[in-house]
């Protein structure tokens, strides 16, 4: 197998999307999204509760989806919680980034090495659209837009 | 039979040499040779349609039907022989019964617009099968929310099969068309499409088949099906893209109003009235594919040189070769084992997302389609998100059904 697809489909992400974190409703959530990929069917729904300090503290996705996408998303809730609204968008920004290829810079130390799993898919232009499913969806809850696409 | 070919059954062929007519097959993809199974998508295309594309242009090419100068007589003569190719291939006993369009999708489109759409009253039932491809739903979905036509589905077993009988029990006096696959793109299902068309007949309701991938698959004789109205597309038929064709009988072509407007497609036109061309003309507005259908006309040629059934024979033996090797392995499921089936064959590795599979299998080489297949009914019907598809053609060999498994048993490991 080859060097690019090992990286891909690394332990960790194998373990996320096999066990996914966060799995499962938010009855409590105040901000709820969709994310459709219609060119694979594949579909995520992100909970988010948000506090009147703009904190996230509480974050729940579900979901069906290729290894990638899951594993994203639930990568994605790990991150999230306890984040204010600012720092879980330079996160995404971040994000988006590292998985095109480009540098993800104004991420601190810490969050580029907890990201820096997702980033052997940028060796894999068909599959990016997989792995940005979630982070979609919950920028457009935050946004209060109800769903997100990517294709 | 060749010594170098490792294959051979019954009617078999020298792969080896016809691989060597198809230049892309030389690749390679990853560093690792191309094992090209993604045909029910679209095939490659020998060099002799390559070679007829460059040469007519750089020799006959004009637009069609206009000129009277001497090039663009060579062009239409081309062009209308191409037709005849088509009519021959699919044995329609009249030329002007054969219609260019840019694909499958348009030749369905062009019936629901032209044929049907003027028929429905608010109620009227158009039957299709659930195995449709969504070329075969979306135009008649378009006439369920525009005319209140009412879809009537008719269901597959859990092998893929489908009863005619299904079809009789659909039809009611308020069918207006029975729209069914000749062969489905997702389960290699082939329909008994005369049956379903003496069912339908016998109640007074025309039939359209979809033929994208049953006219690739074998001999289709449309006047032995008596089949109403056949799609067919060319760049599944190792032709290029953008041509395709619609049969219809010359009676349904007569009464139908035109599809687009413009160019071509006329008599007269005045300030006040217009009048249109007869069939096909009526239905072909506009400059057409000239050179496209040129090159399927050669692809046509190319595939009778080898022979539908030789080929069909060749196809279906490595795909149950394939089946079964692939039943042997651990955590896979065939979807889609109707008794003689076509070469398409569905899967699903147990835990493996088929997006994930055809990413592991592309990087061994090998290119294979995961989706839904452009038939989400059908994922619904058999309750799975897509699946992957290995699809073969007339070049595929032994090698690649061993490459196909191999990659499999990589993913495998990949996912434990």
């Amino acid at each position: 197998m080859d060097q690019n697809l090992r990286e891909l489909y690394q332990e960790i992400i194998l373990d996320h999307s096999r066990h996914p974190r966060h799995f499962g409703p938010l009855a409590s959530a105040n901000h709820v999204a969709e994310g459709h990929n219609p060119l694979c069917g594949d579909r995520v729904k992100v909970y988010l509760r948000v506090d009147d300090k703009n904190r996230i503290t509480d974050v729940m996705f579900e979901g069906r989806g290729c290894a990638i996408s899951v594993a994203s998303a639930s990568l994605m809730t790990e991150m999230l919680k306890g984040r204010d609204i600012a720092e879980a968008e330079r996160l995404m920004g971040g994000f988006l980034n590292m998985v095109k290829g480009e540098t993800a810079d104004g991420l601190d130390a810490d969050d580029r090495e907890q990201l820096e799993v997702m980033a052997g898919v940028s060796a894999f232009p068909m599959r990016v659209k997989c792995a940005t499913l979630a982070w979609h969806a919950m920028k457009a809850a935050l946004d209060e837009k109800g769903t997100a696409r990517t294709e | 039979m060749n010594a170098e070919s490792t294959f051979a059954t019954p009617g078999a062929y020298d792969v080896a040499a016809l691989r060597r007519d198809f230049p892309i097959l030389a690749r390679k993809v990853h560093g690792r040779p191309l094992v090209y199974l993604d045909n029910a998508a679209s095939a490659q295309k020998p060099k002799a349609v390559l070679d007829a594309l460059t040469s007519f242009m750089v020799s006959e090419y004009a637009n069609v039907h206009r000129g009277v100068h001497f090039l663009s007589g060579v062009a239409t003569e081309r062009y209308e022989a191409a037709r005849r190719r088509i009519q021959k291939f699919l044995n329609a006993e009249h030329e002007d019964e054969i219609i260019y369009t840019k694909g499958g999708t348009e030749a369905i489109n062009l019936v629901a617009s032209s044929y049907l759409a003027p028929r429905i009253e608010p109620g009227d039932e158009i039957v299709l099968s659930v195995m449709e491809h969504h070329s075969n739903i979306v135009p008649w979905h378009f006439l369920r929310e525009r005319q209140g036509a009412v879809l009537k589905w008719v269901e597959v077993s859990d092998e893929g099969e489908l009863d005619p009988g299904d079809v009789a029990r659909a039809i009611t006096p308020r069918t207006k068309l029975v729209a069914i696959s000749h062969m489905s793109n997702v389960l290699g299902t082939k329909t008994d499409l005369a049956e379903i068309v003496r069912i339908a007949h016998a109640r007074g309701v025309p039939v359209l088949a979809d033929g994208c991938q049953g006219a690739v698959h074998g001999i289709v004789d449309v006047r032995a099906l008596d089949v109403d109205f056949y799609a067919i597309t060319g760049h599944k038929l190792y032709g290029p893209t953008g041509i395709g064709a619609l049969y219809g009988k010359r009676a349904h072509l007569k009464a139908m109003r035109p599809y687009q407007g413009g160019g071509e497609m006329i008599r007269e036109v005045t300030r006040d009235y217009v009048t249109y061309a007869d069939a096909p003309m009526r239905f072909e507005a506009g400059t057409p594919p000239i050179i496209e259908t040129v090159g399927l006309a050669v692809a046509l040629d190319y595939v009778e040189s080898v022979g539908r059934e030789r080929i069909a024979a060749h196809e279906v033996a490595l795909a149950r070769v394939a089946t079964r090797r692939l039943k042997e392995m651990n955590g896979i499921r065939i979807i889609g084992e109707a008794r003689g089936k076509g070469p398409i064959i569905s899967f699903e590795a147990i835990g493996i997302h088929a997006h994930d599979l055809a990413t592991i299998l592309d990087r061994e080489g090998v290119a294979v389609r995961g989706g839904h297949h452009c038939a989400q009914p059908l994922m619904e019907r058999f309750n799975v998100a897509g699946t992957a598809r290995a699809s073969f053609a007339l070049y595929n060999t032994m090698e690649d059904v061993d490459a196909l498994i191999a990659a499999v048993g990589e993913a495998r490991k990949v996912f434990g």
